[in-house]
């Protein structure tokens, strides 16, 4: 679930033979329509020139990722130099989204493994209580987050009565406030991927390495980890990806220095920069570098499946 | 048999899973808590009330909040209603329809709305409305949700189509069925509960959709996410709190009922 793909395996069956072309069309009419085709108009708009206040003038030119590479002084006639404060934004974002990730794997993984070693319908009502955060309104569990970590919230309220801080922590608006606010998002994404491959381990194997005297550390770092792996990876794919791009976690819980991507294109868009192609430029430096980031997973996944 | 066990068993791994829990669900239930709170301030307890659920209904922003709760109520039904449609067909074709031209791209197609991200998606969207002068508002919402919906309502219903045979539909046929027969009164009543869940959950993805709605709507209208989010702005207020909480139960319930209708499949299979 959640992200997760279905594999067509029984390809064989073909009741229908014949009309798959027509039963896929309103796919293809849909996602072609409304997606496909406004990402290639995207591209296309980031090549145009920006006209003040959004929209754009159809002339070909590169500004937008001048603009994002180079910095040419005030009047854009200096040699050119490196721009760094968009590198800086995405930097920060990868560096965001790979801490938020890490924290997801530390406490992702053992409950994915506690989940996947429980028996029948107590499994599953475990899975179920992971599950359901993710399909809490993001939005909410976002402002959830910035209530509890208040300088005046309970979080502090609580450790000050407890007498564990005499000063409130001063959280919101940090770097911290975000990479809390990105794993708590999306931290069912971890568990569900490991989860799965978790359940089809083989338990043979560890008594196997129990029985040629391997401690239990030795197992699970020599045995079970390159075993789940596939399952670890596509679980930091789906924390990591939409963490990249997240603009919620950022905009609510962070403050100027925290901005991420998300902000910066969307601050081209709703906000007070309006420049259409430099947020079309940014966004498709955004999607590629998911695209690199997926053509890895696949490339892994199938390496996997040889191996 | 103890060995077994224990080889399953590692020390700190109980305690995680309670703290994964524990930290997926606290902030959660504090905003549920603090909903009832009767009192101004978000920070002092002053016991407990329903005033800000009558505040919410009744209140000075209840109008604003009611036309957004009706825009979103719209939107997330055309468009799971739509989305699981077009799924429902799509599953047919990926999975009962043998081989066709571009059946791989295909598989691709249905999943691409989960491999770009979210913010992109709206950006692009919006320039494509843009572009063909198109005027913001519902319509463009809706057509929005949809593209997004489609994968999540696809996942559990070629789930469910995955695990029944074919044999039932191959034994109408050779009764002399239409395929249209066999597929309205053999495949799909099976595979009802599989539609069912994926139209809940696409309603849910729908109903919370916050980025690309905020990019594609036009200016004035407003849905449940896009007004608590503009509210929010102005600062977290105690009716941000019950209104937060109402949308959370409906959440949960209907991904409940998605997975009790699921499972209720599965049983009488």
């Amino acid at each position: 679930m959640a992200g997760g793909m279905v594999k067509s395996e029984n390809t064989n069956t073909s009741t229908y033979a014949g009309l798959g072309g027509w039963l896929i069309l309103p796919t293809w009419l849909v996602i072609g329509f409304f997606l496909l085709l406004p990402v290639g108009i995207m591209l296309i708009y980031s090549f145009l020139t920006k006209e003040f206040r959004g929209g754009v003038i159809w002339d070909f030119t590169f500004a937008a990722y001048d603009q994002f590479f180079f910095d040419r002084g005030l009047f854009g006639d200096d040699p050119a130099k490196i721009e760094w404060t968009y590198i800086k934004i995405f930097w920060r974002s990868i560096w965001q989204a790979g801490i938020a990730t890490i924290f997801c794997l530390i406490i992702g993984f053992p409950t994915a493994w506690f989940i996947a070693t429980r028996t029948g319908s107590n499994r599953s009502i475990w899975l179920f209580l992971i599950t359901i955060p993710y399909w809490v309104n993001l939005l909410i569990r976002t402002i959830s987050m910035k209530f509890l970590i208040r300088d005046t919230g309970p979080l502090n309220e609580w450790l000050m009565s407890m007498g564990v801080i005499s000063e409130p922590i001063h959280m919101i608006n940090t770097n911290f406030a975000v990479q809390l606010g990105l794993f708590y998002s999306y931290l069912p994404f971890m568990v569900l991927p490991i989860y799965a491959s978790v359940e089809r381990y083989n338990f043979a194997l560890s008594e196997a390495a129990a029985d040629l005297y391997a401690s239990r550390l030795t197992t699970l770092r020599q045995i079970i980890l390159p075993t789940v792996k596939p399952g670890i990876i596509a679980g930091c794919i789906l924390v990591f990806v939409p963490s990249l791009g997240a603009f919620l976690a950022p905009d609510l819980l962070g403050g100027a220095k925290t901005f991420m991507i998300g902000s910066l294109i969307e601050e081209q868009f709703k906000g007070n920069a309006g420049n259409w192609p430099f947020g079309a430029a940014v966004s498709m430096i955004l999607l590629s570098l998911v695209l690199i980031v997926l053509t890895y997973y696949a490339r892994q996944q199938s390496k996997a499946e040889q191996g | 048999m103890a060995k077994k066990l224990d080889l399953r068993r590692f020390p700190g791994f109980l305690p995680m899973t309670w703290l994964c829990l524990f930290l997926l669900y606290a902030p959660l239930i504090i905003v549920m808590i603090y909903s009832f709170n009767d009192s101004n301030s978000i920070t002092q307890w002053g016991g407990v009330s329903l005033r800000w659920y009558k505040d919410v209904f009744w209140g000075l922003e209840a109008e604003k909040f009611k036309l957004a709760a009706i825009h979103s109520l719209i939107i997330a039904v055309a468009a799971a209603t739509v989305s699981t449609t077009i799924a429902t067909m799509a599953a047919t074709a990926m999975l009962r329809a043998g081989r066709f031209r571009g059946k791989s791209i295909s598989f691709a197609l249905i999943n691409l709305p989960l491999m770009v991200p979210e913010i992109v998606t709206a950006v692009a969207t919006l320039i494509f409305f843009s572009t063909i002068g198109f005027t913001t508002g519902l319509t463009t919402i809706l057509m929005a949700h949809i593209v997004f919906c489609v994968p999540f309502a696809y996942l559990p219903i070629a789930a469910r189509m995955q695990g029944i045979e074919d044999v039932y539909e191959q034994a109408a046929l050779d009764l002399y069925a239409t395929r249209y027969q066999a597929f309205r009164l053999i495949l799909l009543p099976l595979m009802a509960p599989g539609v069912i869940s994926g139209f809940l959950l696409a309603f849910i993805i729908s109903l919370d959709d916050f980025i690309i709605t905020n990019f594609v709507k036009g200016a004035g209208i407003e849905t449940l996410p896009t007004a608590i989010f503009g509210a929010v702005k102005q600062g977290i207020k105690p009716n941000i709190m019950a209104i937060s909480t109402l949308l959370l139960l409906v959440s949960v319930v209907f991904v409940t009922l998605s997975y009790l209708v699921g499972r209720m499949g599965q049983n009488k299979k």
